[in-house]
């Protein structure tokens, strides 16, 4: 059975929807928001924002994070910048713009107005920011600097050195610090959470380990919000940090939210390119890194000249080639195809042929080292104390990489899930993004959900469950709970012989193979013969160390691999019955004579929210119909 | 490469720790130091011991999370770079390498190689923030700041919280840390309706929680991930020693 999604879009004119929709939501007075419990899961830039948010708005808030202290959520590690239609630098710039671009940029997979009211909240992040103190980069004047990025034609990127994501996260942080000081919020770190506890069809509360001393216990709420971060790790190898996990919002899933469009990924263009199978993680070099850098590769194939030996007329800067107005500029899941065309035709660098330059050459002759080593200083000392290379001499050597994931769960335009109650922020979304992210649009996102977006939407839920809290003593806790301890318990006594990482190694190279890059039908149901074995195989064969009642990080991370294991099959499905290639999702059977992408409007403008059904019964696809009232479908052309 | 390990295990904080000998083989130069902790503990997950727990998450020196001293120094021999940013090529093929985890009086170790660091949390909870209520701010260009201040409040900024600077410190003093965030906020217009009450119960927290004094060792600068220089200190104690005279005149009335 299907459900109707309905995503709650106010009516009106696009550019007056956010306005109306604020103006028509629900208020929940100051006496009654102290009546109020809200869990929010996960402290990174839309987590630690919305419960710093929440919490002065006189909500009673908890906030769990899995890491050791709420400012090492992964938002910290995004370099380049935050997008903000302010048009500082006069270029033309405006909020529609913004919103074209990103529509656009998405390869018209994302609902035009929750992408609109991201580009109109974009301008009150900077504002906001700044008031907290973020060192955002400076005009010598004192006004603040802006640069250009993927997918975009003017400069309205916000950046703090290439540290922009750590600066954003610290100002977060700092706001939470302050409503923790306060007593607003309680903070949980090293607190992993396991499951979800719905009570009369409402989300009403968490599982959760103490990851220092295994204490499963839950916690009621009168609303949760997840902001959880992607799925990138069911890749094993991605630019993501290592804790990175689907669980929270698989298990939700599993409980019932739908999980929407889990075969939008994105491939980074630019990252440093694998060495062997001893790697754990790959680095991300920023995208703003394109704005200075050529992309090139030797024109021949088995190019085996240093690359300063090889003359200019035997270089193919492909990207200036193939797309001359973006030209090294072109948004990444083109960029990164491209890259992957190179190479396969055997005209890649480095071992192993998968590699492609960036090159500052011509920028140091034209604008000086110094200002190269001022603006990607330390993206430059990241790469040479990996590499052992120095990219002002040599150009660096980059491959694409999984970065970003656009799927997530369903949300209305009020960022609940179908599930009443439960909420879901930033990446752990699927809203606004489509197909494909443009560069320094997930700081905005995560920002604009959890600081503009969910203070003012959360109310029309909350509105709702005046003096229906939910006891504690329901025995819908304890068996939740239940369950969690009887999946660890079962973990811990497999006793087999492999290690949680090797399954994760294996899975990540398998689905990287087929649901990577570039997708094929016959490779996605190789993929899905493969992975229902595999997890079998897992649930006979781990071996998982060490105790329940102490901080054991193998169990942690089996548990993750299994979610993962799961999650990899629904991934891969969406891929074989998503029958178009659009942004991030590219079908092999579905391009032009010259390699792009071909969407297929007529059959698939639409989200796909998946829905469970039971572990051997395949999931529902639930259909949201994409309405584009502002702008026309058109072929993404950067050329 | 080959290498022998000294690695410090204690499996919670209320247990006496030792060193124990694990030997590190055919360990690639390309790798990671935590790359090589991870081929080590799949080693003895294959042999039914217990891994070696250690902190980590991003990997690529940002998030502050790994924590190892190296051969006695708080992230290892090399200046400017996080554990995880440690490369084995920087290694002689038979070293043993002695592994422990960050010590300080304030830093609990939790188990082997793992530490407590929320005394962190608790000094920037005490007042290192900006209040700036959701949706009140101005418009972010109404405040002009000069490039060259921007560019020292983002020094300042750039702190990881990692707490190397306490590990390394002979008087595990978090001076660095905290001088980092009072000049990241005091620098700035924006930082300086709380500039006072934010250096006294910052400072304050700090020395509740166990941390030392700093004695100018300058340990914390030579470790620190960030490069965020000890110069900052002296800011910190000029506008602590302001801070205490207002509160003391304040006091007389």
């Amino acid at each position: 059975m299907t459900t109707q999604l309905d995503a709650r879009i106010p009516s009106g004119p696009l550019a007056d929807k956010w306005t109306k929709h604020r103006a028509e939501s629900k208020l929940v007075n100051p006496n009654n928001k102290r009546k109020f419990d809200i869990l929010v899961v996960g402290s990174g830039l839309a987590g630690a924002s919305a419960a710093a948010s929440l919490a002065e708005l006189g909500y009673h808030v908890k906030c769990f994070c899995f890491q050791d202290s709420a400012r090492r959520a992964h938002s910290i590690a995004a370099q380049g910048g935050i997008n903000a239609a302010k048009n500082y630098q006069n270029d033309g710039d405006s909020v529609f713009r913004l919103f074209y671009d990103t529509i656009k940029g998405g390869d018209f997979r994302s609902r035009e107005a929750n992408v609109y009211r991201l580009a109109e909240v974009s301008a009150n992040i900077i504002d906001q920011c700044v008031a907290q103190g973020v060192p955002f980069a400076r005009e010598y004047g004192g006004l603040l600097a802006n640069r250009s990025f993927g997918g975009a034609q003017v400069s309205r990127t916000f950046y703090a050195r290439g540290q922009t994501g750590q600066q954003l996260l610290l100002g977060a942080y700092q706001a939470l610090s302050d409503q923790i000081n306060m007593g607003g919020v309680k903070m949980f770190p090293r607190s992993e959470l396991l499951d979800l506890v719905i009570v009369d069809g409402h989300a009403k509360g968490i599982v959760v380990r103490d990851l220092k001393t295994g204490e499963i216990s839950s916690f009621p709420g009168d609303a949760v919000v997840l902001a959880t971060g992607g799925y990138g790790n069911v890749f094993y190898l991605s630019t993501n940090a290592r804790g990175c996990n689907v669980s929270a919002t698989y298990r939700a899933y599993k409980r019932g939210a739908f999980f929407a469009n889990p075969c939008y990924t994105q491939i980074h263009p630019t990252c440093i390119p694998v060495g062997g199978p001893y790697q754990s993680k790959l680095t991300l070099m920023s995208e703003s890194l394109r704005n200075d850098g050529r992309v090139w590769v030797p024109k021949n194939k088995g190019e085996s000249r240093r690359p300063d030996q090889i003359p200019e007329a035997e270089r193919d800067y492909y990207l200036e080639r193939k797309y001359p107005s973006f030209g090294n500029l072109a948004p990444r899941d083109i960029a990164s195809r491209s890259a992957k065309e190179v190479c396969d035709e055997g005209r890649g660098v480095g071992p192993g042929g998968l590699g492609v330059y960036l090159d500052f050459a011509e920028s140091i002759r034209r604008l000086g080292e110094q200002t190269i080593r001022e603006r990607y200083g330390n993206l430059f000392d990241i790469y040479h104390n990996i590499t052992g290379e120095n990219a002002y001499q040599v150009p660096m050597r980059i491959y694409p990489a999984v970065h970003y994931t656009m799927g997530g769960l369903w949300v209305d335009y009020n960022l609940m899930s179908n599930v009443p109650g439960l909420h879901v922020l930033g990446e752990a979304n699927f809203s606004d993004h489509g197909a494909n992210r443009l560069g320094a649009s997930a700081l905005m996102q995560g920002l604009a959900d959890g600081y503009f977006v969910i203070p003012c939407t959360i109310a029309n839920y909350l509105a709702t469950q005046l003096g229906k809290k939910v006891s504690p003593d329901r025995p819908e806790f304890r068996a939740v709970e239940e369950e969690v301890r009887g999946r660890v318990k079962k973990l811990l006594s497999i006793k087999g012989k492999r290690s949680a990482t090797s399954f994760h190694q294996e899975l990540g190279l398998l689905v990287w193979e087929q649901c990577g890059m570039a997708r094929s039908r016959d490779g996605l149901k190789d993929a899905l013969q493969k992975i229902g074995p595999l997890r079998e195989e897992f649930w006979e064969n781990l071996n998982v160390l060490g105790g329940q009642q102490e901080l054991n990080q193998s169990l942690e991370q089996a548990g993750r691999v299994a979610d993962f294991l799961e999650f990899a099959e629904l991934m891969c499905l969406d891929a074989l019955e998503r029958e178009e290639s659009c942004g991030g999702h590219f079908r092999v059977e579905y391009q032009t004579e010259e390699g792009e992408a071909v969407r297929n409007d007529k059959d698939f403008c639409h989200v796909t929210a998946w829905q469970y059904t039971g572990p051997d019964s395949k999931p529902v696809a639930n259909i949201e119909p994409l309405v584009f009232e502002n702008v026309k479908l058109a072929q993404r052309s950067y050329k | 490469m080959n290498f022998k390990l000294k690695v410090w295990r204690q499996q919670n904080e209320n247990t006496a720790g030792q060193f124990r000998d694990y030997e590190a083989i055919n360990i690639p130069a390309e790798a990671s130091f935590l790359e090589m902790l991870d081929i080590v503990n799949e080693g003895l997950i294959a042999r039914q011991e217990e891994p070696i727990a250690f902190d980590s998450d991003c990997r690529e020196g940002i998030c502050g999370m790994c924590s190892l001293v190296v051969n006695g120094i708080a992230h290892g021999p090399g200046k400017a770079k996080t554990t995880c940013q440690l490369y084995m090529r920087r290694f002689q093929d038979g070293e043993t390498i002695w592994i422990e985890p960050f010590r300080a009086a304030a830093f609990p170790i939790v188990k082997d190689l793992i530490v407590d660091r929320s005394a962190f949390d608790r000094i920037i909870q005490a007042g290192g923030y900006i209040t700036a209520r959701t949706g009140s701010a101005p418009d972010a260009n109404s405040i002009p700041i000069g490039k060259t201040v921007a560019d020292l409040a983002m020094e300042a900024a750039a702190c990881i919280g990692c707490g190397a600077c306490a590990a390394a410190c002979p008087n595990s003093s978090a001076m660095l840390f905290v001088a980092a965030k009072i000049s990241h906020l005091g620098l700035l217009p924006q930082g300086q309706p709380e500039r006072t009450s934010r250096v006294r119960n910052m400072v304050r927290t700090m020395d509740a929680l166990g941390f030392g004094s700093c004695t100018n060792h300058y340990e914390c600068e030579a470790v620190c991930p960030a490069e965020i220089s000890a110069t900052f200190i002296s800011r910190l104690n000029r506008d602590y020693a302001v801070a205490s005279i207002r509160e003391g005149l304040a006091a007389r009335g």
